[in-house]
């Protein structure tokens, strides 16, 4: 596929109470934004487990975005806190399995931040677009396993 | 019928001989085993040959216990040989459960592992750069090798197993129970893992010193620190894979003064061990701001060897990315 032609798939982890919302609010703004985020409602960041971001590596995704509360508005207190212990700690992890750090991305977007969202979804795509796609499976060459 | 024993076989694969070591390590107990069963193959203690598992009827043998992962296709061709003359296949011990110790190179792919072991290591010498060959002709003689596969694979990814022994090496409480609920035919369903599933946390003595909130402000291996013998080594600071380790062990790690290295693999509910200890390891973090976050996780040396110790060819991911190995 020549890099032209590469359309990123992205996977987004939005908190319910300040991303998705801040989300909902670029879309009632009618704010335009790169279309390849796929967006994933969960209650907290705190609440997104590594287990779910590895599935959607291992299932084609060629980037991941967690986003939440700013720190120290989390709802329940440190869900986002606790989000980014693990993101840091994951991107440690997905370096030595050969997977970028820049493909997996942790934001803090606010209810109100509709501006921030359409930014970072639009710079997520460009920089994954330069990147180029994972090919977690497809490139897997070589004799059995 | 002269012999109504039911038929045993033990084989290995990948795998570094500790699991024959627990079979024997029942002392007298194995020979209440041998008086119930028949063992017709076992290449380490017994001298049987492949021709002879070969002229047995298929699915002539009760059950057949395998332990070690698949590293080469003779393992492979092997793993499918005891699969059909079988009834039962049961994946004994952490290698053949979920790839072990030897399922770390899957950091690594053949061509990296064949530089290092055959060029590049310090006591290695090689002057005409010779590496294994499938075929090799010598003296009008064809010789043969297996091919070394370019990553490990636990036993269920190349053949159906029945049931799980998990464990490095697994106990033997864990094998009697095994043997009994098989003689007794008292299973319980189809892939289970035959242990409690409940974490190693909930059997460990040292749980009752954990505090309310552990909070690590820096990480430190076994060899940098005076373990206490009662302490839980987390709120020590030191990496123990208890709360995202299948219990039923026995605990022999802990009552050494080491920590949980994770053998016994996930407990039911979870699918990749290493990602879901992350999980709960950096919430045990003490730090709020990213510097902290950094600081405090710069201490740990090599993150995914540590929490995949044991089960990275049976992960969410199973291998580093081959793009990025060349």
């Amino acid at each position: 596929m020549s890099p032209e032609n590469f359309e990123p798939r992205l996977v987004g982890f939005l908190c319910n109470w300040c991303s998705y919302t801040g989300a909902d609010l670029a879309g009632t703004s009618r704010m335009a934004y790169a279309p390849n985020l796929r967006v994933i409602r969960v209650m907290c960041t705190g609440r997104v487990d590594p287990q779910f971001v590895l599935k959607a590596f291992q299932a084609g995704a060629d980037g991941v975005l967690i986003s939440g509360c700013h720190p120290g508005d989390c709802h329940y207190k440190e869900g986002n806190s606790k989000a980014l212990r693990r993101h840091r700690l994951l991107s440690r992890v997905l370096g030595q399995f050969g997977i970028e750090p820049e493909r997996f991305r942790l934001e803090w977007v606010s209810a109100s931040e509709g501006q921030k969202f359409q930014q970072v979804c639009n710079d997520f795509t460009e920089r994954l677009r330069k990147l180029g796609p994972l090919n977690l499976n497809g490139a897997r060459g070589g004799s059995r396993g | 019928m002269d012999n109504p024993k039911p038929k045993v076989a033990f084989y290995w694969c990948a795998s570094c001989g500790g699991c024959e070591e627990a079979i024997v390590d029942l002392g007298q107990d194995i020979l209440k085993v041998v008086e119930a069963v028949d063992i017709v193959y076992w290449p380490v203690a017994l001298d049987f040959k492949k021709k002879d598992l070969e002229a047995m009827p298929d699915g002539s043998i009760a059950a057949a216990f395998i332990n070690g992962g698949i590293r080469m296709s003779e393992q492979e061709e092997m793993a499918h040989l005891v699969r059909r003359k079988s009834q039962m296949v049961i994946a004994f011990g952490a290698c053949a459960h979920l790839g072990g110790i030897p399922g770390l190179a899957n950091f690594w792919d053949k061509s990296t592992i064949f530089r290092t072991v055959y060029h590049t290591t310090a006591s290695t010498v090689n002057p005409e750069g010779t590496e294994p060959q499938r075929e090799t002709t010598l003296d009008g003689h064809v010789l043969t090798l297996p091919e070394f596969w370019d990553s490990v694979l636990p036993l269920d990814a190349v053949i159906d197993v029945d049931y799980y022994l998990p464990g490095c090496a697994p106990n033997k409480d864990l094998i009697l129970q095994a043997v009994t609920a098989i003689l007794e035919g008292k299973l319980p369903a189809k892939g289970a893992v035959l242990a409690p599933n409940k974490s190693c946390c909930d059997d460990c003595a040292r749980n009752k010193t954990k505090p309310e909130k552990i909070l690590i402000q820096k990480v430190k291996r076994p060899h940098e620190v005076n373990l206490d013998p009662e302490t839980c080594f987390l709120t020590q600071g030191v990496i123990c894979m208890g709360p995202a380790t299948r219990g039923g062990c026995g605990e022999r790690c802990i009552e050494g003064n080491m920590p949980c290295r994770g053998c016994m693999g996930p407990t039911d509910q979870v699918h990749d061990q290493g990602a879901k200890f992350l999980s709960a390891f950096a919430s045990l973090i003490d730090a709020d701001d990213e510097g902290q976050v950094e600081r405090v996780l710069g201490s740990i040396a090599d993150p995914a060897g540590t929490f995949y110790r044991f089960s990275l060819p049976s992960s969410i991911l199973k291998k580093k990315r081959m793009e990025a190995i060349r």
